[in-house]
């Protein structure tokens, strides 16, 4: 649901960097979103237009690289890589995954001229 | 102009990132690194919030939960209770209307409304915003009732000391594992209604270990705002989590 302030505040935040590092346009944005981000990356993709409209970013290509949740087993110690936050731990079944990756949402690099 | 956060100012800057490359202009396309997440600036705001609080000794505590939780009566009574005892002050934030402040007030705490309009979350910038306006008295507790959503909270700081989430007994028990999020981000949960278990079908005990799974050291108070029943409890959790409140 709020994946279009995000995405307004991500524009606004670069509308202001564009000055400071001296950039017009923006070709292409690539985002790291977790998938225990609690964002939903079609909602991104959907909100990216409307985000974008008129501004140094319109008409940018957006990259999302999805990064899978991953975390240590509370019981087993095995490394695991989980599907949701609640999942207890594939490797022995039973214990709580410690997250440790998965959480992300970051601007990583953009193309600019 | 606001003074804390730039708003206002052109020169909104991404927090933490050192802007001594990029400047030269060259023509044809080149790639920024940025390396920034994209709530840096939701979290700056949070960051001064919360020292803006400390430097008081103000226990602020974020509450998130559905809509019809019972959030504002709880509110209410727990007003009532601490009168004389607690200065408390209220920042409630709702898409539209007045009322939820209106009712803080006729319990006799100073209140706040923000609109958030089209907004689904309080953000740490609206809360700075309110705090300065509020002007809680050092020491205080402020309660910061968020937008009713079990979503969209729980990704944005305000700056608040913990999150506290309210889960009534008429709604499912599964919503810990629905909305994992927000149980996750949260220090305490409040299982508000429970006078009206006898009436509905909501297994306490499931519901427990759906938010334990969750959230291992969440702490749980069962209550209801309505007959005061478990109200000590909160009291004295309120009371000992103001006495730990940070200080700067």
């Amino acid at each position: 649901m709020h994946e279009l302030s995000l995405m307004e505040g991500m524009i606004e935040d670069l509308e202001a960097e564009a000055g400071k590092r001296g950039f017009a346009r923006i070709h292409r944005i690539r985002l790291e979103v977790g998938r225990l981000s609690g964002v939903e990356v079609e909602a991104l993709r959907f909100a990216f237009g409307p985000a974008t409209e008129g501004s140094l970013a319109e008409g940018a290509e957006l990259e999302i690289l999805e990064i899978p949740a991953t975390g240590t087993c509370q019981d087993c110690g095995a490394a695991v890589e989980i599907a949701a936050r609640f999942e207890p731990c594939p490797a022995c079944g039973e214990g709580f995954v410690i997250i440790s990756g998965g959480t992300e949402l970051r601007l990583k690099d953009l193309d600019v001229e | 102009m606001c003074t804390t956060c730039g708003c206002g100012q052109a020169d909104l800057t991404l927090d933490g990132h050192p802007h001594t490359h990029g400047h030269e202009a060259r023509p044809g396309r080149r790639r920024v690194s940025l390396e920034q997440s994209l709530l840096a600036r939701n979290d700056a705001l949070a960051a001064q919030n919360r020292q803006w609080l400390a430097q008081r000794g103000i226990l602020a505590l974020n509450l998130v939960s559905s809509p019809g939780s019972g959030k504002t009566t709880l509110l209410e009574q727990t007003i009532l209770r601490l009168q004389g005892r607690i200065p408390m002050s209220v920042i409630e934030g709702d898409q539209q209307t007045s009322q939820d402040a209106d009712r803080i007030r006729a319990a006799g705490a100073p209140a706040l409304q923000i609109n958030t309009g089209k907004g689904c979350h309080l953000d740490a910038h609206m809360v700075g915003h309110a705090l300065e306006q509020l002007d809680p008295p050092a020491g205080s507790v402020v309660m910061i009732e968020n937008v009713g959503n079990l979503v969209c909270p729980a990704a944005f700081d305000l700056g608040e000391a913990a999150k506290v989430v309210i889960l009534s007994v008429t709604e499912g028990e599964d919503k810990p594992l629905k909305y994992p999020d927000l149980f996750a981000a949260a220090k305490l949960m409040l299982l508000n209604k429970v006078d009206l278990l006898p009436h509905v079908r909501f297994d306490v005990a499931r519901c427990l270990g759906y938010a334990h799974r969750i959230r291992p050291d969440l702490e749980v108070l069962p209550l209801s705002a309505q007959t005061g029943q478990g109200f000590e409890a909160w009291l004295a959790w309120l009371q000992a989590a103001r006495a730990l409140a940070p200080r700067a």
